[in-house]
């Protein structure tokens, strides 16, 4: 996994009813659970969505929250993708303040980490960056040198390979 | 919104498709259930509804309350009493937040009840409406579901999931939203035959490797004690627990809600643990090499301090709730599973062992640390005395209903509960206000049964507009105010704790006979122990709710009590 150590991605599948978010943020903060991204979208069944969630947290306090969750009424299943085979990603978009002599440097630098300019300005360039949250950082960390004026990132989000078990860290309430 | 998806009439049972108002649908879902007494106060949202109950007046008893809370904790007292669901019901806003403080009280205690509030009609939803609260947005973090109904056609279908979910695997408090309009309008839609919900199947049956597991544990074991909780009594596994003990000779000490599941003066039995446990409870579990915890969530209040608490004892624990599992203990043999289908199954491997040295140094601590002994008093009534009197003339039959405070705990320690669902407390929450309202619904549970509210002058003052309640409807709960003229628990923490600063621990009460009288119940006050005797007998015999204040010492302590954040080895006995 390309997370740091103490950051755990849960997979949810949840119903898809008004409320249900609202019910699992009042958990997580209720619990004192961390939750550094929550990403949600439809599944691939009509009627559920889809969460993934990073929870920072040691390994003992990421399984109660599992449990927790799993109490939910409207959560059907939790999956702990941490150390488990899983593709993450995450979308990010970045404005940069640059000056027109400087485009060329920031393209470059995009290029490498396999990032795309979607939108340039007379005083401005817009980064679209997909990947492991980690690749993110780091060519965050790369272009400091330019004035960033707007981050906007998804959340991280996350799929199982095949090849993983049967479903891991399953409770039932 | 329409109905949801993919449901149709089609997966419907074959009930007649004549029309329903929502508020019928309502009734006929507590009818379903098995409630026969429901507890609420109406309100303009609610109306309609009310005007339903009015048609079902003779197989639903509607009990007006006078303050909603007194609905909530009404409502708990039946559950509990009857193992069924109960209902309190409310209108919106002002009314269904003074349910809020009963919702938390039951998610707490796993008790299982359906609150039904009004909500402003639909199209108001949202525009900050006369008595709009937002009250399923509250409900939330406290309920273990909650539904707002925006289409009649889901009615059937969400009442009969909130029955179910209240009653089922870890019971608790389930909250349904229905606006004004929706209860008055009609629905040919009726409940499906069974509940399905994907994301809710309470295990049963405890894995068996598990339970094999868990056997080898505690007959390898020398010195292992049961802890029976609250879930012995939900689980209907009495009868599992005393044979469990009585097969392996393990001893059993019991949670506060655990109280009675076991027979207290079963010579296995060792009474109650934690802060104001015996002292000898708390001693064992000091040196017990297995703790056996059944259906407990090892509350801090029983558990206190962890490390000192079974140190190297390896852990059997069966709960329903997968959460509790290694939620404070570290588990060596954790089972999810319905308590008496599990001890079934753990029953016939389990060996008939010796363990007479094990009993007999317990013993011995009983024997060397009389923790209910009641110290002589010239010159004052100690409270003790009163729960004790309540004992002995009620032959330990009556249902006893404990406040919160000093008052709980001496209900709790005095008193030998022989059985499940014989002693009442909110020991999760601790609202004070509990016991007058949960003894009027476990009284209605089953009218044959004698009933005392045991109670703190401070407690019985945050619901005492009950009393109205019990002169209009009759209902015979007898009333026993154990009237220290303090927050007793208060002054006593303040006493230890705050080198005797008192603060807001001294209740200037009015006269409560005097009270009682005024609402038309019968009312006795005294100070002399011979009265107090002779109250409780007439009480006993007496034909109608009775209200007895009994002035009792000022300042008793509880003891013992094992100072928080500390453990066994600095328990404070009583030092009479
Ligand atoms: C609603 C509520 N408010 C405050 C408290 C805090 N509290 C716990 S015990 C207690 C004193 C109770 O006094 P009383 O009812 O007279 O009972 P006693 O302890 O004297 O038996 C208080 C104020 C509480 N548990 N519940
Ligand atoms: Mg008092």
């Amino acid at each position: 996994m390309n997370e740091a150590p103490e950051t755990h991605m849960l997979v949810a599948t949840v119903a898809d009813h008004p409320g249900v978010l609202t019910r699992v943020a009042s958990l997580f903060r209720r619990r004192g659970f961390n939750i550094a991204s929550l990403a949600v979208g439809h599944s691939e069944e009509p009627g559920y969505s889809r969460m993934t969630i990073a929870v920072e947290g040691s390994a003992e306090e990421v399984k109660q929250c599992e449990k927790q969750l799993y109490k939910l009424v409207e959560v059907v299943s939790v999956r702990n993708l941490t150390g488990a085979p899983a593709v993450t990603r995450e979308l990010a978009m970045i404005k940069v303040r640059v000056k027109s002599n400087e485009r060329l440097g920031l393209a470059e630098i995009t290029d490498i980490f396999r990032g795309e300019i979607v939108d340039v300005s007379k005083t401005s360039m817009i980064v679209q960056m997909t990947g492991a949250q980690s690749k993110i950082d780091r060519f965050l960390d790369v272009i400091t040198e330019y004035p960033i004026e707007e981050i906007s990132r998804t959340g991280v989000i996350a799929i199982a390979r095949d090849d993983v078990g049967p479903r891991n860290g399953r409770a039932r309430g | 919104m329409s109905a949801i998806n993919g449901r149709s009439s089609n997966g419907s049972t074959a009930a007649p498709k004549t029309p329903r108002t929502g508020g019928e649908v309502v009734c006929d879902a507590m009818l379903a259930a098995g409630v026969d007494v429901i507890f609420g106060m109406p309100g303009g949202a609610s109306l309609p509804f009310y005007d339903s109950l009015y048609m079902y007046q003779d197989r639903i008893r509607h009990v007006l309350i006078r303050h909603e809370q007194a609905a909530g904790f009404a409502a708990n007292g039946y559950a509990r009493a009857t193992g069924k669901v109960g209902v309190a019901t409310s209108t919106s806003g002002p009314g269904a937040t003074n349910l809020v403080t009963c919702m938390a009280n039951d998610i707490m205690d796993s008790v299982g009840v359906v609150y039904i509030t009004g909500q402003v009609a639909r199209p108001a939803i949202g525009s900050d409406a006369f008595q709009e609260a937002d009250v399923t947005g509250i409900s939330i973090p406290i309920t273990k579901h909650s539904y707002l109904v925006m289409d009649v056609d889901d009615l059937p279908r969400v009442m009969s999931e909130a029955f179910h979910l209240a009653s089922t695997g870890r019971p608790g408090p389930v909250h349904v939203d229905i606006p004004k309009d929706v209860f008055l309008e009609t629905t040919t839609e009726t409940a499906p035959d069974q509940v399905n919900l994907r994301g809710y199947r309470p295990s049963k049956v405890g894995n068996a490797r598990m339970v094999r597991k868990a056997a080898e544990v505690i007959n390898a074991s020398e010195r292992p004690i049961i802890m029976a909780g609250h879930g012995i009594d939900i689980s209907g596994a009495a009868e599992e627990l005393l044979q469990l003990a009585t097969r392996g000779n393990i001893p059993v000490v019991s949670t506060l809600h655990g109280v009675g599941t076991f027979p207290e003066t079963h010579p296995l039995s060792f009474g109650m643990l934690g802060m104001h446990g015996l002292a000898y409870a708390n001693f064992s579990m000091r040196q017990t090499d297995c703790i056996i915890g059944l259906g407990t969530r090892f509350d801090d209040r029983a558990v206190g301090k962890e490390d000192e608490f079974g140190p190297g004892a390896k852990v059997v624990h069966i709960d329903i709730d997968p959460a509790e599992i290694g939620k404070v203990l570290e588990t060596d043999v954790p089972i999810v599973g319905d308590l008496k289908l599990t001890l079934q199954k753990l029953l016939p491997l389990i060996e008939d062992r010796d363990r007479t040295s094990w009993l007999d140094q317990m013993n011995g601590w009983r024997r060397d640390h009389p923790s209910l002994k009641i110290p002589d008093s010239p010159d004052s009534v100690l409270p003790q005395e009163v729960v004790r009197a309540i004992y002995d003339i009620s032959g330990g039959e009556a249902r006893v209903i404990a406040d919160v405070g000093q008052n709980q705990m001496w209900a709790a320690q005095h008193y030998w509960y022989e059985r499940p669902r014989m002693f009442f407390s909110a020991g999760g929450l601790g609202p004070m206000g509990y016991a007058l309202p949960a003894a009027m619904g476990v009284k209605l549970a089953d009218e044959k049964q004698d009933v005392w509210c045991v109670t703190g002058d401070g407690g019985l003052l945050i619901n005492i507009q009950e009393f109205n309640t019990l002169a209009a409807e009759g209902i015979n709960v007898k009333v026993a105010v154990l009237n220290n003229a303090h927050l007793g628990m208060i002054r006593q923490w303040q006493e230890f704790f705050y080198e005797g600063r008192y603060m807001g621990a001294f209740l200037d009460n009015p006269d409560f006979a005097k009270v009682a009288q005024a609402f038309g119940l019968h009312g006795v006050g005294t100070s002399s122990r011979d009265e107090m005797h002779d109250a409780i007998a007439m009480a006993h015999e007496y034909d109608g709710p009775v209200v007895l204040d009994l002035h009792v010492d000022r300042v008793e302590n509880v003891y013992p009590m094992i100072v928080p954040g500390t453990g066994v080895n600095s328990v404070i006995e009583d030092p009479r």
